[in-house]
């Protein structure tokens, strides 16, 4: 036993060894910046659409000479679509890799679970798509670049009782998610005070197969539209098993829709239902344009909202550190470095930079912040006919 | 009355599923007295196998052809059937004299293994299962929906379980099963080679789980390397509530399962989904311990 404990000493102490200089070899002349998102998992398309938005404006940045001549480094960790894996993924991004800015999250959930680290550690977090309203309520280094969900339930609720006149809803919400739970109950908040009533309010869980039980009881109480503010996965599988059940009402839903994957899952069930988006990839604004053309012929795909925000969030980022090397260079030099009193203070100043954000020219929009670190901005309604986007209309907030 | 009847429908489609999964727990602990964990996971690998089977034989897409179909299944049972062999072969064999509290932590190794391997070999993403027969939908008596994807589950388990059954009653090898489930010592002093008949009976009911997973896939076209859990748990509380090691027990312990589960999300709420299970099977443990078809048989200490 004694033996065995001794031949195990030196390799513990050299393990040691590796690590402290792993963690001091971050001794670059780079910017660390930490990015974590689901890459696999029920939402995998979220955290791979969000990495690519952020990696094409990062890299754009670098190769035009980086931020005053300081290049951006990227570490991107994969939390499979996990609120307890995103906590670890924040958790190792500051304390292994030092990172001084966090972008993240799409699930509201999984953002909520990862703000509290990077609040405590005093390292800005800019979520590029979390609409629930309580993830920036976490902290003053917590903001997003997104409308959150009073908002899009109300666009929802609004474009159902004005645009398609309709007044009687169903909701099919997933219980066990933040983000739906919210954007249902602020749909039918809205939809209320607008005078129409919501005939019948389903649950499921996230990871759920089957939903004809909930499916059947909602086709029993003739609604005119459902509405599912749900994640994409879950979404087209309601759809095909509503279709199944012989229920043809359109279903309403918000941005957890936006996957390239939604519409090869559901094929044709989709078809004659809408949803809330952030953008529109086939807008003529040059920008927008750009940014669509340079993702394809990177990516080889057309970039969803997801990867818009996230492209934005990083712009956000990099103009903010811009901002922060006009006025305290020392500051910003001190991103690079060690971390020390000097750097938390220059991570302060940055966040208030990200905070003050005022009419950025995003792809989705021009951004600014409010005072609850939430961006105001409009949202965009898309339809499905026949397996394809359509662009509806765009709502102010 | 209609939404009544189309909630029964669906439960029974459901229920099917989770009674092909029991049939397998039913038999292994019948023979071996072994809870095999890993039982729920060789349903996930049965879809999986059936996932890339299809792809490779081009089956599915618009105009799917029923054959291709049937191969798929066949070809998925048989996968997993070996799979359930070597299982049996590497990990529990050499466990098997060993006390039963170490084959069922054994079991319960060789679930988390298939897990994270499956994992590690098909991707933690979804995937999404082709379509080998083209859905339709029919209409039946009263306004009932039913699609003929579950119409097929229904009559391919059907069709099973009374293969099943006709085998163990029929034949020399079911009866030289039924003698194993019994006493194996003796079974063994009678000539029966105990080793090749649980090696059978690991493959028969590991080729159940499989036809249970493409059936799944079938109707419910999302697959992923964790599927295999909460059908495998509620499998096996269907094997129990129907008495364990009885096989019309594990049928009708399925059945009750799936439309219960319909019943509890139409009519009260979709959280207790997942909670039903256990308080029927502490209701029925409570009037009858052995189970709805088990046997009462004091066990000598």
């Amino acid at each position: 036993m004694n033996g065995r404990n001794m031949t195990f000493r030196p390799a513990v102490l050299l393990g040691l060894l590796l690590a402290f200089a792993a963690g001091c070899a971050k001794q670059s002349n780079e910017i660390p910046v930490g990015v974590y998102g689901s890459l696999t998992g029920t939402t995998a398309t979220f955290g791979i659409s969000s990495k690519e938005g952020i990696e094409l404006y990062m890299d754009n940045v670098n190769q035009a000479g980086g931020v005053a001549g300081t290049k951006l480094h990227m570490t991107v960790e994969d939390d499979q679509s996990k609120p307890e894996e995103a906590a670890t993924a924040v958790q190792k991004l500051i304390d292994q890799d030092g990172v001084i800015a966090v972008l993240g999250e799409v699930a509201s959930s999984r953002s909520m679970a990862a703000a509290p680290i990077c609040q405590q550690a005093g390292v800005p977090m800019i979520s590029p798509s979390s609409t629930n309203p309580k993830v920036t309520e976490l902290g003053d280094y917590i903001s997003r670049v997104c409308y959150i969900d009073p908002f899009q339930g109300m666009v929802i609720a609004k474009f159902a009782r004005q645009t398609l006149n309709l007044s009687k809803a169903a909701v099919l919400r997933d219980n066990k998610n933040d983000y739906s739970v919210g954007l249902a109950n602020y749909f039918s908040e809205s939809f209320h005070a607008m005078g129409g009533t919501v005939v019948v309010d389903e649950a499921y869980s996230e990871g759920d197969q089957d939903f004809k039980a909930q499916l059947t009881v909602i086709k029993q109480k003739r609604p005119e539209f459902i509405v599912v503010p749900g994640y994409y996965t879950e979404v087209a599988l309601i759809a095909r098993q509503a279709r199944e059940l012989g229920i043809t009402v359109p279903l309403l839903g918000g941005d957890g829709w936006v996957s390239d994957r939604l519409l090869e899952i559901a094929q044709d069930a989709l078809n004659g239902s809408y949803f809330v988006s952030h953008y529109w990839e086939k807008d003529e604004n040059p920008a927008i344009q750009k940014f669509v053309t340079d993702y394809r012929a990177r990516y080889n795909k057309t970039p969803d909202a997801l990867a818009a925000l996230a492209y934005d969030a990083a712009g956000v980022l990099v103009h903010s550190l811009e901002e922060l090397n006009k006025s305290d260079p020392a500051g910003f030099k001190s991103l690079t470095g060690p971390r020390n009193a000097k750097q938390a203070a220059a991570r302060a100043k940055l966040r208030d930079y990200i905070n003050a954000t005022k009419e950025f020219p995003g792809v989705t929009g021009k951004i600014t912040l409010d005072a609850k670190r939430n961006a105001v901005k409009t949202a965009t309604f898309l339809g499905i006919k026949d397996r394809q986007y359509e662009f509806v209309a765009v709502v102010e907030p | 009355m209609q939404e009544l009847f189309q909630q029964l429908a669906n439960g029974i489609a459901w229920g099917s599923i989770y009674a092909l999964i029991a049939l397998g727990y039913t038999m292994v602990y019948g023979i071996l007295r072994l809870i095999n964990f890993a039982h729920g996971d060789i349903y996930m690998v049965g879809a999986f196998a059936a996932y890339y089977l299809a792809r490779l034989l081009h089956a599915g897409g618009p105009d799917p052809s029923p054959l291709l179909a049937a191969v798929v299944l066949l070809g998925s049972m048989a996968i997993c059937a070996g799979l359930g062999v070597a299982i049996e072969f590497f990990a529990y064999r050499p466990v098997r004299k060993s006390s039963r509290l170490t084959a069922l932590i054994t079991a319960i190794g060789v679930s988390l293994l298939l897990e994270n391997l499956g994992i590690r070999l098909f991707g933690a993403d979804p995937k999404f299962f082709p379509q080998l027969v083209a859905p339709k939908t029919v209409v039946l008596a009263g306004g009932v929906i039913v699609t003929n994807h579950q119409i097929t589950v229904v009559v391919i388990s059907i069709l099973l379980m009374v293969a099943l059954t006709l085998f163990v009653h029929r034949t020399r090898t079911g009866k030289a099963m039924r003698a194993v489930a019994f006493n194996r010592d003796a079974a063994s002093l009678m000539g029966i080679p105990v080793n090749r008949i649980i090696t059978i009976t690991f493959a028969i009911g590991s080729a159940l789980a499989a036809a249970a997973g493409v059936l799944v896939g079938l109707t419910n076209p999302k697959i992923e390397p964790l599927m295999g859990i909460m059908p495998g748990v509620k499998a096996f509380v269907a094997a129990v509530l129907g008495g364990i090691g009885s096989i019309p027990g594990a049928v009708i312990g399925g059945l009750v399962m799936g439309v219960s589960e319909y019943l509890v999300v139409g009519y009260i709420s979709s959280t207790y989904r997942d909670a039903i299970a256990f308080v029927i099977l502490i209701l029925v443990l409570l009037v009858k311990p052995a189970g709805l078809l088990g046997r009462n048989v004091a066990e000598k200490v």
